[in-house]
Protein backbone atom coordinates (compact mmCIF):
# COMPACT_ATOMS: atom_id res chain seq x y z
CA UNK A 1 0.00 0.00 0.00
CA UNK A 2 1.55 3.33 -1.32
CA UNK A 3 1.47 6.39 1.33
CA UNK A 4 -1.15 9.18 0.70
CA UNK A 5 2.10 11.50 -0.66
CA UNK A 6 3.13 8.38 -3.30
CA UNK A 7 0.00 8.66 -4.97
CA UNK A 8 0.09 12.15 -4.87
CA UNK A 9 3.17 12.47 -6.62
CA UNK A 10 2.10 9.14 -8.97
CA UNK A 11 -0.66 11.72 -10.03
CA UNK A 12 1.19 15.17 -9.76
CA UNK A 13 3.99 14.14 -11.75
CA UNK A 14 2.43 13.17 -14.96
CA UNK A 15 0.38 16.04 -14.97
CA UNK A 16 3.28 18.42 -14.18
CA UNK A 17 5.49 16.78 -17.26
CA UNK A 18 2.78 17.45 -19.86
CA UNK A 19 1.93 20.78 -18.90
CA UNK A 20 5.95 21.63 -19.34
CA UNK A 21 6.00 19.72 -22.56
CA UNK A 22 3.25 22.04 -24.02
CA UNK A 23 4.90 25.23 -22.79
CA UNK A 24 8.76 23.93 -24.22
CA UNK A 25 6.73 22.17 -27.52
CA UNK A 26 7.04 26.00 -29.92
CA UNK A 27 10.63 25.83 -29.17
CA UNK A 28 11.17 22.36 -29.66
CA UNK A 29 9.15 22.27 -32.55
CA UNK A 30 11.25 25.41 -33.82
CA UNK A 31 14.78 23.48 -33.62
CA UNK A 32 13.24 20.53 -34.98
CA UNK A 33 11.69 22.37 -37.88
CA UNK A 34 15.48 24.03 -38.22
CA UNK A 35 16.65 20.58 -39.83
CA UNK A 36 14.01 19.73 -42.29
CA UNK A 37 13.77 20.92 -45.80
CA UNK A 38 12.46 24.56 -45.93
CA UNK A 39 9.71 23.28 -48.77
CA UNK A 40 8.84 20.32 -46.12
CA UNK A 41 8.23 22.94 -43.06
CA UNK A 42 5.01 23.65 -43.02
CA UNK A 43 3.47 20.56 -45.04
CA UNK A 44 5.21 18.39 -42.49
CA UNK A 45 4.04 20.63 -39.35
CA UNK A 46 2.22 18.08 -37.29
CA UNK A 47 5.56 15.90 -37.03
CA UNK A 48 8.59 16.55 -35.09
CA UNK A 49 11.03 14.12 -37.07
CA UNK A 50 12.86 15.99 -39.89
CA UNK A 51 12.80 13.29 -42.77
CA UNK A 52 14.99 13.81 -44.12
CA UNK A 53 17.54 15.01 -41.60
CA UNK A 54 19.50 18.35 -43.32
CA UNK A 55 21.87 20.91 -42.43
CA UNK A 56 22.00 22.77 -45.61
CA UNK A 57 19.39 25.45 -43.80
CA UNK A 58 22.40 26.31 -41.09
CA UNK A 59 24.96 26.53 -44.31
CA UNK A 60 22.68 28.74 -46.02
CA UNK A 61 21.60 30.57 -43.26
CA UNK A 62 25.42 31.42 -41.70
CA UNK A 63 26.12 33.09 -45.01
CA UNK A 64 23.99 36.06 -43.27
CA UNK A 65 23.08 39.25 -45.68
CA UNK A 66 24.93 42.02 -47.38
CA UNK A 67 27.97 39.86 -47.99
CA UNK A 68 28.17 39.44 -44.30
CA UNK A 69 28.11 36.10 -42.32
CA UNK A 70 26.54 35.11 -39.10
CA UNK A 71 29.56 35.24 -37.61
CA UNK A 72 30.29 38.69 -37.63
CA UNK A 73 26.49 39.46 -36.75
CA UNK A 74 27.60 37.14 -33.31
CA UNK A 75 30.89 39.19 -32.55
CA UNK A 76 28.87 42.40 -33.00
CA UNK A 77 26.27 41.34 -30.50
CA UNK A 78 29.31 40.03 -28.04
CA UNK A 79 31.51 43.53 -28.46
CA UNK A 80 27.65 45.13 -27.28
CA UNK A 81 27.06 43.17 -24.67
CA UNK A 82 30.39 43.03 -23.07
CA UNK A 83 31.25 46.50 -23.20
CA UNK A 84 27.32 47.49 -21.98
CA UNK A 85 27.54 45.06 -19.11
CA UNK A 86 31.09 45.26 -17.69
CA UNK A 87 29.85 49.72 -17.63
CA UNK A 88 26.42 48.93 -16.50
CA UNK A 89 27.59 46.55 -13.34
CA UNK A 90 30.32 48.58 -12.30
CA UNK A 91 28.67 51.94 -12.24
CA UNK A 92 25.75 50.19 -10.91
CA UNK A 93 27.93 48.68 -8.14
CA UNK A 94 29.45 51.98 -7.40
CA UNK A 95 26.03 54.03 -7.08
CA UNK A 96 24.51 51.60 -5.27
CA UNK A 97 27.25 51.77 -2.59
CA UNK A 98 26.82 55.17 -2.00
CA UNK A 99 22.89 55.15 -1.66
CA UNK A 100 23.37 51.98 0.30
CA UNK A 101 26.35 53.07 2.67
CA UNK A 102 27.22 57.27 2.63
CA UNK A 103 24.84 59.58 4.42
CA UNK A 104 24.54 62.68 2.56
CA UNK A 105 22.36 65.80 2.16
CA UNK A 106 19.39 64.86 -0.57
CA UNK A 107 20.30 61.24 -0.79
CA UNK A 108 16.57 60.40 -0.48
CA UNK A 109 15.74 62.69 -3.01
CA UNK A 110 17.89 61.13 -5.68
CA UNK A 111 16.86 57.40 -4.38
CA UNK A 112 13.09 58.24 -5.17
CA UNK A 113 14.66 60.06 -8.71
CA UNK A 114 16.08 56.48 -9.36
CA UNK A 115 13.14 54.41 -8.67
CA UNK A 116 11.21 56.50 -10.74
CA UNK A 117 13.46 55.88 -13.89
CA UNK A 118 12.97 51.94 -12.53
CA UNK A 119 9.55 52.26 -14.04
CA UNK A 120 9.61 55.01 -17.06
CA UNK A 121 9.18 53.76 -20.71
CA UNK A 122 12.39 53.41 -22.56
CA UNK A 123 9.68 54.84 -25.10
CA UNK A 124 9.20 57.93 -23.71
CA UNK A 125 13.09 59.09 -23.70
CA UNK A 126 13.58 57.28 -27.02
CA UNK A 127 13.07 60.05 -29.71
CA UNK A 128 14.59 63.23 -27.77
CA UNK A 129 17.93 60.44 -27.22
CA UNK A 130 17.78 59.99 -31.55
CA UNK A 131 17.95 63.56 -31.80
CA UNK A 132 20.67 63.67 -28.77
CA UNK A 133 22.37 61.22 -30.58
CA UNK A 134 22.33 62.24 -34.03
CA UNK A 135 23.77 65.50 -32.88
CA UNK A 136 26.49 63.95 -31.34
CA UNK A 137 27.04 62.00 -34.82
CA UNK A 138 27.02 58.98 -32.94
CA UNK A 139 24.29 57.20 -35.35
CA UNK A 140 25.97 54.47 -37.22
CA UNK A 141 28.00 53.88 -33.94
CA UNK A 142 27.64 51.48 -31.01
CA UNK A 143 27.99 54.30 -28.73
CA UNK A 144 23.86 55.32 -28.02
CA UNK A 145 23.93 51.76 -27.38
CA UNK A 146 26.47 51.46 -24.83
CA UNK A 147 27.79 54.90 -23.52
CA UNK A 148 24.28 55.43 -21.46
CA UNK A 149 24.99 51.76 -19.49
CA UNK A 150 27.89 53.32 -17.99
CA UNK A 151 25.57 55.73 -16.37
CA UNK A 152 24.16 52.71 -13.98
CA UNK A 153 20.88 50.75 -14.49
CA UNK A 154 18.42 51.39 -11.85
CA UNK A 155 17.41 47.88 -11.99
CA UNK A 156 20.84 46.90 -10.92
CA UNK A 157 21.46 49.67 -8.53
CA UNK A 158 18.49 48.41 -6.56
CA UNK A 159 19.55 45.19 -6.54
CA UNK A 160 22.93 45.41 -5.63
CA UNK A 161 21.52 47.95 -2.48
CA UNK A 162 20.13 45.34 -1.37
CA UNK A 163 22.58 42.95 -1.06
CA UNK A 164 25.01 45.74 0.60
CA UNK A 165 22.19 46.26 3.09
CA UNK A 166 22.83 42.60 4.27
CA UNK A 167 26.67 43.34 4.57
CA UNK A 168 27.27 44.20 8.37
CA UNK A 169 28.53 47.56 9.07
CA UNK A 170 30.59 46.94 11.53
CA UNK A 171 32.83 45.41 8.80
CA UNK A 172 32.72 49.63 7.51
CA UNK A 173 33.25 50.66 10.95
CA UNK A 174 36.39 48.43 11.03
CA UNK A 175 38.06 49.11 8.13
CA UNK A 176 37.76 52.67 8.49
CA UNK A 177 39.39 52.66 11.90
CA UNK A 178 42.11 51.07 10.29
CA UNK A 179 42.66 53.94 8.13
CA UNK A 180 40.89 52.66 4.80
CA UNK A 181 39.02 55.42 3.10
CA UNK A 182 35.64 55.07 1.45
CA UNK A 183 36.95 54.50 -1.53
CA UNK A 184 39.01 51.47 -0.76
CA UNK A 185 36.43 50.32 1.77
CA UNK A 186 34.00 50.23 -1.23
CA UNK A 187 36.77 48.86 -3.88
CA UNK A 188 38.60 46.35 -1.70
CA UNK A 189 36.05 45.29 0.81
CA UNK A 190 32.24 46.07 -0.55
CA UNK A 191 33.02 45.31 -3.88
CA UNK A 192 34.29 41.59 -3.29
CA UNK A 193 31.34 40.68 -0.97
CA UNK A 194 28.48 41.53 -3.45
CA UNK A 195 29.93 39.20 -6.33
CA UNK A 196 27.20 37.08 -6.35
CA UNK A 197 24.48 40.18 -6.61
CA UNK A 198 27.21 41.17 -9.64
CA UNK A 199 27.19 37.84 -10.90
CA UNK A 200 23.21 38.45 -10.82
CA UNK A 201 23.09 41.85 -12.45
CA UNK A 202 25.84 40.60 -15.23
CA UNK A 203 23.57 37.62 -16.53
CA UNK A 204 20.34 40.61 -16.72
CA UNK A 205 22.59 42.42 -18.67
CA UNK A 206 23.44 40.08 -20.75
CA UNK A 207 19.91 39.04 -21.44
CA UNK A 208 18.78 42.50 -21.75
CA UNK A 209 21.49 43.59 -24.53
CA UNK A 210 21.89 40.38 -26.27
CA UNK A 211 17.94 40.33 -27.24
CA UNK A 212 17.40 43.72 -27.49
CA UNK A 213 16.31 45.38 -30.59
CA UNK A 214 14.56 48.31 -30.34
CA UNK A 215 18.54 50.37 -29.47
CA UNK A 216 20.45 48.08 -33.18
CA UNK A 217 17.46 49.32 -35.09
CA UNK A 218 17.61 52.74 -34.62
CA UNK A 219 21.29 53.50 -34.43
CA UNK A 220 22.90 50.77 -36.71
CA UNK A 221 22.09 50.68 -40.45
CA UNK A 222 25.20 49.02 -42.23
CA UNK A 223 24.83 44.92 -42.74
CA UNK A 224 28.71 45.48 -41.22
CA UNK A 225 27.26 46.24 -37.55
CA UNK A 226 24.02 44.27 -37.66
CA UNK A 227 23.72 42.47 -34.59
CA UNK A 228 21.86 39.01 -34.06
CA UNK A 229 18.38 40.28 -33.69
CA UNK A 230 18.72 43.18 -36.67
CA UNK A 231 20.14 40.37 -38.75
CA UNK A 232 17.05 38.01 -37.92
CA UNK A 233 15.11 40.79 -38.72
CA UNK A 234 16.49 41.21 -41.66
CA UNK A 235 15.63 37.53 -42.71
CA UNK A 236 12.16 38.12 -41.78
CA UNK A 237 11.96 41.13 -43.84
CA UNK A 238 13.48 38.73 -47.42
CA UNK A 239 10.86 36.08 -46.00
CA UNK A 240 10.14 34.18 -48.88
CA UNK A 241 9.35 30.16 -48.74
CA UNK A 242 12.72 28.99 -49.97
CA UNK A 243 14.51 30.63 -46.70
CA UNK A 244 12.41 29.68 -44.21
CA UNK A 245 14.24 26.87 -42.63
CA UNK A 246 17.61 29.07 -42.97
CA UNK A 247 15.34 32.01 -40.84
CA UNK A 248 14.69 29.08 -38.24
CA UNK A 249 18.43 28.02 -38.21
CA UNK A 250 19.81 31.23 -37.35
CA UNK A 251 16.74 31.59 -34.84
CA UNK A 252 17.81 28.40 -33.62
CA UNK A 253 21.46 29.89 -33.30
CA UNK A 254 20.75 33.33 -31.83
CA UNK A 255 18.77 31.41 -28.79
CA UNK A 256 21.73 28.90 -27.91
CA UNK A 257 24.15 31.10 -25.78
CA UNK A 258 21.16 32.43 -23.68
CA UNK A 259 19.92 28.76 -23.32
CA UNK A 260 23.07 27.70 -22.14
CA UNK A 261 24.00 31.13 -19.92
CA UNK A 262 20.61 29.79 -18.40
CA UNK A 263 20.89 26.50 -17.59
CA UNK A 264 24.67 27.54 -16.21
CA UNK A 265 23.00 30.30 -14.18
CA UNK A 266 19.45 29.93 -12.90
CA UNK A 267 20.22 29.90 -9.16
CA UNK A 268 21.62 33.30 -9.68
CA UNK A 269 18.38 34.06 -11.95
CA UNK A 270 15.66 33.14 -9.69
CA UNK A 271 17.10 34.75 -6.44
CA UNK A 272 17.61 37.76 -8.73
CA UNK A 273 13.74 37.87 -9.81
CA UNK A 274 12.41 36.45 -6.36
CA UNK A 275 14.56 38.97 -4.38
CA UNK A 276 13.89 42.27 -6.52
CA UNK A 277 11.39 41.51 -9.02
CA UNK A 278 13.74 41.83 -11.62
CA UNK A 279 12.05 40.59 -15.31
CA UNK A 280 13.45 39.37 -18.27
CA UNK B 1 34.42 69.41 12.19
CA UNK B 2 32.10 71.32 9.75
CA UNK B 3 34.90 70.79 6.89
CA UNK B 4 34.82 66.93 7.73
CA UNK B 5 30.74 66.80 7.64
CA UNK B 6 30.75 68.43 4.04
CA UNK B 7 33.81 66.18 2.63
CA UNK B 8 31.13 63.58 4.10
CA UNK B 9 28.63 64.66 1.85
CA UNK B 10 30.92 65.58 -1.25
CA UNK B 11 31.66 61.70 -1.11
CA UNK B 12 28.49 60.94 -1.22
CA UNK B 13 27.62 62.94 -4.21
CA UNK B 14 31.14 61.24 -5.73
CA UNK B 15 29.47 57.79 -5.58
CA UNK B 16 26.08 58.70 -7.35
CA UNK B 17 27.31 61.51 -9.65
CA UNK B 18 27.41 58.79 -12.75
CA UNK B 19 23.76 58.98 -11.67
CA UNK B 20 22.77 62.26 -11.65
CA UNK B 21 25.19 62.70 -14.84
CA UNK B 22 23.43 59.93 -16.33
CA UNK B 23 19.86 60.76 -15.69
CA UNK B 24 20.32 64.48 -16.26
CA UNK B 25 21.61 63.82 -19.52
CA UNK B 26 19.86 60.60 -20.61
CA UNK B 27 16.25 60.85 -19.02
CA UNK B 28 15.83 64.51 -17.81
CA UNK B 29 16.89 66.71 -20.49
CA UNK B 30 15.47 64.73 -23.14
CA UNK B 31 12.30 64.01 -21.45
CA UNK B 32 12.18 68.30 -20.99
CA UNK B 33 13.24 68.38 -24.76
CA UNK B 34 10.58 65.85 -25.95
CA UNK B 35 7.60 67.93 -24.37
CA UNK B 36 9.63 71.13 -26.18
CA UNK B 37 9.53 69.55 -29.38
CA UNK B 38 5.64 67.82 -28.51
CA UNK B 39 4.66 71.51 -29.33
CA UNK B 40 6.79 71.66 -32.48
CA UNK B 41 6.53 70.25 -36.11
CA UNK B 42 10.46 68.37 -36.43
CA UNK B 43 11.59 66.29 -38.99
CA UNK B 44 15.24 65.61 -38.24
CA UNK B 45 16.31 67.76 -40.80
CA UNK B 46 15.14 71.47 -41.18
CA UNK B 47 14.65 73.24 -37.73
CA UNK B 48 11.52 72.84 -35.48
CA UNK B 49 8.37 74.85 -36.23
CA UNK B 50 6.23 76.23 -33.47
CA UNK B 51 2.92 75.00 -33.95
CA UNK B 52 1.06 74.89 -30.47
CA UNK B 53 -1.08 72.54 -29.63
CA UNK B 54 -1.81 71.10 -33.52
CA UNK B 55 0.12 67.60 -32.96
CA UNK B 56 -2.25 67.01 -30.41
CA UNK B 57 -4.87 68.53 -31.77
CA UNK B 58 -4.40 66.36 -34.99
CA UNK B 59 -3.69 62.99 -32.55
CA UNK B 60 -6.98 63.43 -30.81
CA UNK B 61 -9.45 64.58 -33.71
CA UNK B 62 -7.90 64.02 -36.92
CA UNK B 63 -6.03 60.47 -36.62
CA UNK B 64 -8.38 57.73 -36.74
CA UNK B 65 -4.82 55.18 -36.36
CA UNK B 66 -4.10 56.88 -33.00
CA UNK B 67 -7.52 55.99 -31.43
CA UNK B 68 -7.38 52.63 -32.91
CA UNK B 69 -3.70 51.73 -31.77
CA UNK B 70 -4.93 53.24 -28.49
CA UNK B 71 -7.99 50.88 -28.13
CA UNK B 72 -5.83 48.14 -29.57
CA UNK B 73 -2.89 48.89 -26.59
CA UNK B 74 -6.12 48.60 -24.13
CA UNK B 75 -7.29 45.72 -25.04
CA UNK B 76 -4.48 43.66 -25.53
CA UNK B 77 -3.00 45.28 -21.83
CA UNK B 78 -6.62 44.47 -20.02
CA UNK B 79 -6.27 40.50 -21.52
CA UNK B 80 -2.65 39.87 -21.21
CA UNK B 81 -1.78 41.33 -17.79
CA UNK B 82 -4.33 39.41 -15.83
CA UNK B 83 -4.40 37.05 -17.87
CA UNK B 84 -0.58 36.29 -17.23
CA UNK B 85 -0.82 37.03 -13.60
CA UNK B 86 -3.29 34.49 -13.25
CA UNK B 87 -2.00 31.48 -15.46
CA UNK B 88 1.62 32.68 -12.93
CA UNK B 89 -0.19 31.89 -9.78
CA UNK B 90 -1.85 28.65 -10.63
CA UNK B 91 1.32 27.50 -11.81
CA UNK B 92 3.47 28.82 -8.70
CA UNK B 93 0.71 27.02 -6.43
CA UNK B 94 1.24 23.87 -8.48
CA UNK B 95 4.92 24.05 -7.71
CA UNK B 96 4.71 24.73 -4.09
CA UNK B 97 4.80 21.42 -3.20
CA UNK B 98 7.79 19.26 -1.36
CA UNK B 99 8.38 16.93 -4.06
CA UNK B 100 11.52 16.08 -5.27
CA UNK B 101 12.39 17.52 -8.69
CA UNK B 102 10.11 20.30 -8.49
CA UNK B 103 12.73 22.45 -9.34
CA UNK B 104 13.68 21.11 -12.99
CA UNK B 105 10.01 22.20 -13.68
CA UNK B 106 10.37 25.76 -12.32
CA UNK B 107 13.53 25.90 -14.64
CA UNK B 108 11.59 24.23 -17.46
CA UNK B 109 8.61 26.65 -17.24
CA UNK B 110 10.65 29.31 -16.28
CA UNK B 111 13.28 28.96 -20.21
CA UNK B 112 10.09 30.46 -22.38
CA UNK B 113 10.13 33.65 -20.42
CA UNK B 114 14.21 34.31 -20.72
CA UNK B 115 14.17 33.84 -24.18
CA UNK B 116 10.50 35.57 -25.08
CA UNK B 117 11.67 39.13 -25.88
CA UNK B 118 13.75 37.60 -28.71
CA UNK B 119 13.15 38.01 -32.26
CA UNK B 120 13.82 34.43 -32.65
CA UNK B 121 10.75 33.67 -30.51
CA UNK B 122 8.37 36.32 -32.29
CA UNK B 123 9.66 34.54 -35.85
CA UNK B 124 8.69 31.56 -33.86
CA UNK B 125 5.66 32.82 -33.13
CA UNK B 126 4.21 34.17 -36.25
CA UNK B 127 5.08 30.92 -38.39
CA UNK B 128 3.13 28.90 -35.41
CA UNK B 129 0.10 30.76 -36.38
CA UNK B 130 0.63 30.42 -39.84
CA UNK B 131 -2.74 29.27 -41.88
CA UNK B 132 -0.60 25.73 -41.59
CA UNK B 133 1.04 26.46 -38.58
CA UNK B 134 1.07 23.76 -35.54
CA UNK B 135 -1.51 26.10 -33.57
CA UNK B 136 -4.18 25.63 -36.91
CA UNK B 137 -3.46 21.72 -36.94
CA UNK B 138 -4.44 21.55 -33.31
CA UNK B 139 -7.84 23.69 -33.79
CA UNK B 140 -8.05 21.09 -36.54
CA UNK B 141 -7.56 17.86 -34.40
CA UNK B 142 -9.34 19.58 -31.44
CA UNK B 143 -12.25 19.55 -34.06
CA UNK B 144 -12.64 23.44 -34.70
CA UNK B 145 -12.02 25.42 -37.62
CA UNK B 146 -9.08 26.73 -38.37
CA UNK B 147 -8.23 30.50 -37.69
CA UNK B 148 -6.58 32.79 -40.36
CA UNK B 149 -4.56 35.00 -37.83
CA UNK B 150 -3.23 37.18 -40.00
CA UNK B 151 -6.85 37.78 -41.87
CA UNK B 152 -8.35 39.16 -38.97
CA UNK B 153 -7.67 41.90 -36.80
CA UNK B 154 -8.85 40.04 -33.30
CA UNK B 155 -7.36 37.14 -33.88
CA UNK B 156 -4.37 39.19 -34.94
CA UNK B 157 -4.00 40.82 -31.70
CA UNK B 158 -4.73 37.43 -29.35
CA UNK B 159 -1.80 36.28 -31.14
CA UNK B 160 -0.01 38.81 -29.42
CA UNK B 161 -1.98 38.37 -25.85
CA UNK B 162 -1.44 34.28 -26.03
CA UNK B 163 2.59 35.10 -26.68
CA UNK B 164 2.19 37.22 -23.27
CA UNK B 165 0.57 34.51 -21.35
CA UNK B 166 2.91 32.30 -22.42
CA UNK B 167 5.42 34.16 -20.97
CA UNK B 168 4.76 34.55 -17.27
CA UNK B 169 7.78 33.06 -15.88
CA UNK B 170 9.12 35.85 -13.86
CA UNK B 171 5.81 36.65 -11.94
CA UNK B 172 5.48 33.16 -11.15
CA UNK B 173 9.10 33.32 -9.75
CA UNK B 174 7.98 36.27 -7.72
CA UNK B 175 4.81 34.67 -6.61
CA UNK B 176 6.49 31.04 -5.76
CA UNK B 177 8.77 33.27 -3.17
CA UNK B 178 6.02 34.86 -1.48
CA UNK B 179 3.97 31.74 -1.67
CA UNK B 180 7.08 30.20 0.60
CA UNK B 181 6.64 32.81 2.88
CA UNK B 182 3.46 31.85 4.06
CA UNK B 183 3.90 30.06 7.32
CA UNK B 184 2.69 26.55 6.94
CA UNK B 185 0.59 26.74 10.78
CA UNK B 186 -2.00 29.64 8.76
CA UNK B 187 -2.63 26.55 6.85
CA UNK B 188 -2.98 23.67 9.06
CA UNK B 189 -4.96 26.19 12.11
CA UNK B 190 -7.49 26.72 8.91
CA UNK B 191 -7.60 22.96 8.20
CA UNK B 192 -8.39 22.18 11.85
CA UNK B 193 -11.04 24.75 11.93
CA UNK B 194 -12.49 23.02 8.77
CA UNK B 195 -11.65 25.46 6.10
CA UNK B 196 -11.58 23.43 2.90
CA UNK B 197 -8.97 24.38 -0.13
CA UNK B 198 -10.75 26.97 -1.59
CA UNK B 199 -11.56 28.94 1.31
CA UNK B 200 -8.15 28.73 2.62
CA UNK B 201 -6.95 30.23 -0.91
CA UNK B 202 -9.35 32.83 -0.27
CA UNK B 203 -8.60 33.77 3.15
CA UNK B 204 -5.10 32.94 3.74
CA UNK B 205 -2.95 32.61 0.31
CA UNK B 206 -4.82 36.20 -1.52
CA UNK B 207 -4.87 38.29 1.26
CA UNK B 208 -0.99 37.20 2.33
CA UNK B 209 0.09 37.40 -1.16
CA UNK B 210 -1.67 40.58 -2.18
CA UNK B 211 1.49 42.99 -1.25
CA UNK B 212 3.15 40.47 -4.23
CA UNK B 213 0.16 40.72 -6.46
CA UNK B 214 0.22 44.36 -6.33
CA UNK B 215 3.97 44.57 -7.42
CA UNK B 216 3.48 42.27 -10.25
CA UNK B 217 0.22 43.99 -11.72
CA UNK B 218 2.14 47.09 -11.62
CA UNK B 219 5.51 45.83 -13.14
CA UNK B 220 3.53 43.77 -15.90
CA UNK B 221 0.89 46.46 -16.57
CA UNK B 222 3.83 48.52 -17.41
CA UNK B 223 5.52 45.97 -19.21
CA UNK B 224 2.32 45.30 -21.24
CA UNK B 225 2.07 49.36 -22.73
CA UNK B 226 5.76 49.04 -23.74
CA UNK B 227 5.66 45.51 -25.42
CA UNK B 228 7.40 46.50 -29.01
CA UNK B 229 9.09 43.51 -30.54
CA UNK B 230 6.72 41.12 -30.82
CA UNK B 231 3.87 43.76 -32.32
CA UNK B 232 7.09 44.93 -34.82
CA UNK B 233 8.16 41.15 -36.06
CA UNK B 234 5.03 39.53 -36.13
CA UNK B 235 3.05 41.65 -38.12
CA UNK B 236 6.80 42.61 -39.69
CA UNK B 237 6.16 46.71 -38.59
CA UNK B 238 3.35 47.42 -39.94
CA UNK B 239 0.77 46.48 -37.49
CA UNK B 240 -2.01 44.90 -39.61
CA UNK B 241 -4.26 43.51 -40.23
CA UNK B 242 -5.98 46.50 -40.36
CA UNK B 243 -4.19 48.20 -37.59
CA UNK B 244 -4.94 45.32 -35.66
CA UNK B 245 -1.86 45.11 -33.71
CA UNK B 246 -0.81 48.16 -34.02
CA UNK B 247 0.53 48.88 -30.42
CA UNK B 248 1.00 52.31 -28.76
CA UNK B 249 4.85 52.11 -28.89
CA UNK B 250 5.19 50.29 -32.32
CA UNK B 251 2.43 53.34 -33.58
CA UNK B 252 4.99 56.09 -31.77
CA UNK B 253 7.71 54.40 -33.16
CA UNK B 254 6.64 54.69 -37.16
CA UNK B 255 5.01 57.97 -36.45
CA UNK B 256 8.56 58.99 -35.29
CA UNK B 257 11.12 56.35 -37.52
CA UNK B 258 9.31 55.81 -40.49
CA UNK B 259 7.58 59.19 -41.19
CA UNK B 260 9.78 61.24 -39.22
CA UNK B 261 7.09 63.34 -37.52
CA UNK B 262 9.12 63.87 -34.25
CA UNK B 263 6.88 66.44 -32.96
CA UNK B 264 3.70 63.90 -33.08
CA UNK B 265 5.84 61.18 -31.86
CA UNK B 266 6.81 63.33 -28.65
CA UNK B 267 3.71 64.15 -28.47
CA UNK B 268 2.31 60.32 -28.25
CA UNK B 269 5.30 59.88 -25.49
CA UNK B 270 4.10 62.02 -23.24
CA UNK B 271 0.85 61.34 -23.43
CA UNK B 272 2.11 58.02 -22.98
CA UNK B 273 4.42 58.90 -19.91
CA UNK B 274 1.06 60.84 -17.84
CA UNK B 275 -1.29 58.06 -18.43
CA UNK B 276 1.60 54.65 -17.32
CA UNK B 277 2.41 57.54 -14.53
CA UNK B 278 -1.54 58.18 -13.38
CA UNK B 279 -2.43 54.13 -13.90
CA UNK B 280 0.59 53.41 -11.53
CA UNK B 281 -0.44 56.44 -9.40
CA UNK B 282 -4.14 54.76 -9.19
CA UNK B 283 -3.06 51.02 -8.95
CA UNK B 284 -1.44 52.46 -5.92
CA UNK B 285 -4.22 54.43 -4.44
CA UNK B 286 -6.56 51.47 -4.61
CA UNK B 287 -4.04 49.46 -3.09
CA UNK B 288 -5.23 50.75 0.23
CA UNK B 289 -8.62 48.61 0.05
CA UNK B 290 -7.11 45.38 -1.25
CA UNK B 291 -3.82 45.19 0.00
CA UNK B 292 -3.30 43.63 3.40
CA UNK B 293 0.05 44.12 5.53
CA UNK B 294 0.25 41.77 7.91
CA UNK B 295 2.45 44.11 10.19
CA UNK B 296 -0.28 46.60 10.55
CA UNK B 297 -3.38 44.72 10.13
CA UNK B 298 -2.13 42.25 12.48
CA UNK B 299 -2.50 38.04 12.21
Amino acid sequence: MLSKTARKAMLYHPLVTVFTILMLYPVIWLIMSSFKPSNLIFVTADSLIPEPWIWDNYAIGWEGIGGYTFGTFIQNTFVIVALATVGAVLSSAFIAFGFARLQFFGRSFWFAVMMATLMLPFEVVMVPQYILFSQLGWINTILPIVVPAWFGQAFFIFLIMQFIRTIPTELDEAAIIDGCGRFQLFARIILPLTMPALATATIFSFYWRWEDLLGPLLYLNRPKQYTVSLALKMFLDNETISNWGAMFAMSVVSLVPVVIVFFLAQKYIVEGISTSGLKA
Amino acid sequence: MKARQLRNHLTGYVFISPFIIGFLAFTFIPICASLVLSFTNYNLFSPPRWVGLDNFHNLFFRDTKYWKSVWVTLTYVLFAVPLRLIFALLIAMLLNVPFRGIFVYRTLIYLPSIIGGSVAVAIMWRNLFGDQGIINLGLIFLGFDPVRWFGNPAAALWMLILLAVWQFGSSMLIFLAGLKNIPVTYYEAASVDGAGPLRRFFRITLPLLSPVILFNLIMQTIAAFITFIPAYIITKGEGGPLDGTLLYPLYLFRKGFVFYHMGEASAMAWILLVVVALLTALLFATSKFWVYYESKGGA
